[in-house]
């Protein structure tokens, strides 16, 4: 090799001649008949519907299509004039999940590990991982645990390792769709800080156009190559001038264009019930631990929320930094994790005869009275095609499943009914999740980050189904960041603190406090 | 926050300073010595002089039985066993029923306990002062092990680490789906054995992710460099030499007292 210290940081230039892909087994074309011209330096973000094969293009310039044999390429694409295959290290690839990202456990080891198989001589290496673990804003040890680092943080952590290879090309899929606001803040800055010092061409995939608005300076619009449609190129040129072109078709793809904000059901004026609140779940002092505790030895609790009330047809959000505890506390309150302190009761309007802690209740007893969507879609798939998904809970629940086609309509996904629920797409699974929830009927709805990483179609749909719920006399509790979802559902806001500002860093946390929003 | 077995803090001790290879081969030394005697006189030398070494590794009494109870425990059902099948040779202890023991039932069964912690014992050793990228990097750099292997297996094992905090989550999500929680021991084991085929597939699509990380990063395309040198330093050769110690010392008491008893004898 020995190329490491010549071509340095030059920028790439990317071209594509006619280039297209098909994976192997598919019908259709991941990506027909492309011509693109990048030139060095140059910033760009690739937006474009669901199936255009932006995912494609990137892995395609990182280099790690390769391996496909049966998969079928046409035409040309380029790296300063090379086939991407010759041009190993050219460029680096940042994923959405932020654990995929990190290969070894310490962060110093782990920046080091592209620059290794470039074959850079070690105290090369070591001079890199300072400048980049620098460059990125990472200011710690190198021996700290890559483990123990934040999903932000674990995104840098890849930027820092992509920079000691020192690429002329970074390629960015959809980086910040797994993070809350302060982590895609801190990636992007640290993008873009990069950027500046390298000069590198940049190349990034993502559905929130607002977050690269400052960064990029060209927009490409990537046409679907489905049948029937051209594919290529439909929209090129600076941000503004693209987005006004191309806005109507953007919205349409659900994608987060500045200054949209998609159409809503909004709650009925007469959201609080006449008949007075009706209480169904009721927390006091309530301790929230992820860790067992045994009998001796109690689990530390990481948060300790003075008091929730749930009542039927209200919503509840619940925010605060990373790491408050508030995914602990939406696990503890739907009967999941056992409460490290406090207590937590379900009045008998809720129970119905099945006890008042939600942790004893038998499977069928809690899907039918407590229901919870978690974030990651596919930890909540039992079976292997959505409509067997969808008929799980009714046929636990002894009931037919007259609803499910319903669900399936109402959330597009009848014409996916036979499919295995792990082939969807993001916004897919996502709505799927949500329905094989609802198909029990719970009382209470509870919901991790619902719309993280969501395109907006998906997010318009799902707040609206919610404040239908949410009239017709479900409670709703959400974790999110998502200011404007916890504005369209309205009700109450349960703020949890730092655990920083928390004495000794260990328990009693009460700075918990409910705003009433409306 | 998930939790990552191997990522532990590096320790201090003066062991975990000392190349791996070297541990491991003391180690190897002493067990293939202990493997092929049979009696109680070696394996109790080796175990005592063992146990001295534990301060070097960093280990207290009680992280060794936190984490070796479960060879304990096989030593001693083992032994039991032992004792139980031996030849009834040397005065009669206990009868009791089909249970017998005599003298010498119970001697061989003691040897057999014995034994068997005086090799497992270099392991947990090994295992506690070693740390797993130091690992790689030895089996790699001096054993010029093909290196695509050695970091697979170590980033691979990074996310069994990640399993653990994942076997957690699923296990919630799917208790919210109504899985589990039902009476009956068939269901249960319906259920842990639909949450284990659960597990495997998120490890697998997370493999196939950290793969393409992996060879986004130029992992396996040719030569490489190694940014952590694995290295021999003087007091590798004293690990070596403690490790072929203990095993001479042991033979040598057992052969004196008498009681020397090799395998292939």
């Amino acid at each position: 090799m020995g190329s490491w210290a010549h071509r340095g940081t030059t920028p790439a230039r990317i071209s594509a001649k006619g280039w297209g892909w098909q994976h192997s087994g598919r019908t259709n074309k991941a990506v027909h008949d492309l011509d693109l011209e990048i030139a060095p330096g140059e910033r760009v973000l690739l937006l474009g519907p669901s199936g255009a094969g932006k995912s494609t293009l990137l892995h395609a310039l990182a280099g790690v299509l390769g391996d496909d044999e049966d998969a079928n390429e046409a035409g040309e694409l380029l790296i300063d004039g090379y086939p991407v295959a010759e041009s190993r290290g050219r460029a680096g690839l940042m994923q959405q999940d932020p654990d995929a990202q990190v290969v070894l456990s310490r962060i110093g080891d782990d920046v080091a590990f592209g620059a290794e198989n470039m074959a850079v001589p070690r105290d090369e290496i070591w001079r890199r991982v300072s400048a980049s673990l620098e460059s990125v804003g990472l200011k710690l040890p190198l021996d700290h645990p890559s483990s123990a680092l934040s999903g932000g943080q674990k995104q840098r952590l890849g930027l820092a390792g992509m920079l000691a290879m020192r690429p002329g090309l970074l390629l960015l899929d959809e980086p910040t769709a797994n993070l809350d606001p302060a982590g895609v803040v801190e990636v992007r800055d640290a993008v873009r800080r990069s950027l500046d010092e390298s000069g590198a061409t940049l190349v990034v995939v993502e559905h929130r156009v607002s977050v690269w608005l400052e960064v990029v300076d060209r927009i490409i619009v990537l046409a679907p190559a489905a049948l029937g449609e051209p594919g290529g190129v439909l929209f090129d040129g600076p941000p503004a001038a693209v987005l006004a072109q191309s806005r109507e078709l953007l919205t349409a793809a659900g994608i987060w264009v500045p200054g949209y904000v998609p159409a809503v059901r909004p709650r009925e004026a007469s959201s609080t019930h006449d008949a007075g609140e009706l209480l169904l779940l009721e927390a006091c002092g309530l301790g929230v631990s992820r860790t067992k505790g045994r009998r001796r030895h109690p689990g530390v609790p990481i948060a300790v929320v003075p008091s929730v009330r749930v009542s039927a047809g209200q919503a509840l959000s619940v925010t605060g930094p990373n790491g408050a505890g508030k995914s602990t506390l939406a696990l503890t309150l739907a009967g999941l994790l056992a409460p490290a302190g406090g207590q937590l009761l379900a009045t008998e309007q809720l129970a119905r005869g099945a006890g008042t802690a939600p942790l004893k209740w038998r499977g069928r007893q809690l899907i039918s009275r407590i229901g919870t969507v978690f974030q990651e879609p596919e930890h909540q798939f039992v079976t292997g095609s959505v409509r067997a998904e969808l008929l799980f809970a009714p046929k636990l629940l002894g009931r037919g499943g007259d609803s499910v086609d319903g669900l399936l309509t109402r959330l597009r996904l009848d014409h996916l009914a036979d499919a295995n629920p792990f082939t969807l797409s993001g916004g897919e699974k996502r709505r799927l999740s949500v329905a094989t929830v609802l198909a029990a009927s719970p009382q209470v709805l509870i919901l991790d980050e619902p719309t993280f990483g969501q395109d907006a179609n998906t997010w318009a749909e799902l707040a609206s189904l919610l404040t239908e719920l949410l009239d017709a006399g479900t409670a709703v509790i959400s974790v999110t960041h998502d200011a404007a979802f916890g504005a369209v559902l309205g009700g109450e806001q349960l703020v949890l603190g730092a655990p920083e500002q928390m004495p000794q860093g260990a328990a009693s946390l009460l700075s918990a406090e409910s705003v009433v929003q409306r | 926050m998930s939790v990552d077995i191997i990522a532990t803090p590096r320790s201090t001790a003066w062991l975990a300073r000392a190349n791996p290879l070297a541990k491991l081969g003391a180690g190897m030394a002493l067990t293939v010595v202990l493997l092929v005697s049979v009696d109680w006189v070696s394996a109790t030398v080796a175990l005592v002089l063992e146990c001295m070494l534990l301060p070097l590794a960093g280990l207290s009494a009680r992280m060794l039985l936190l984490r070796g109870w479960p060879i304990l425990v096989a030593a001693v059902v083992g032994g039991y066993g032992t004792a139980l099948l031996a030849p009834k040779t040397g005065e009669l202890l206990l009868e009791w029923g089909p249970v017998t023991f005599t003298s010498g039932s119970l001697e061989a069964g003691v040897a057999i306990a014995l034994r068997g912690l005086a090799i497992a014992l270099p392991g947990i050793i090994v295992l506690a002062s070693t740390d797993p990228t130091d690992l790689a990097d030895a089996l790699a750099q001096k054993l010029r092990l093909p290196h695509r292997f050695v970091l697979g297996a170590l980033a691979a094992m990074r996310l069994v680490g990640l399993l653990v905090a994942e076997w957690q989550t699923l296990g919630m999500a799917r208790r919210a789906r109504g899985v589990g929680g039902e009476p009956g021991l068939f269901r249960g084991v319906k259920a842990q054995l639909g949450q284990a085929m659960a597990l495997l597939v998120q490890a697998v699509r997370r493999a196939s992710r950290l793969a393409v990380t992996m060879e986004a990063k130029g992992f396996g395309a040719g030569p490489r460099t190694w940014a952590r040198e694995s290295s021999f330093a003087r007091h590798d050769l004293w690990v070596v030499a403690g490790g072929l110690v203990i095993a001479a010392v042991s033979v040598s008491a057992a052969v004196l007292l008498g009681s020397w008893n090799p395998v292939f004898g």
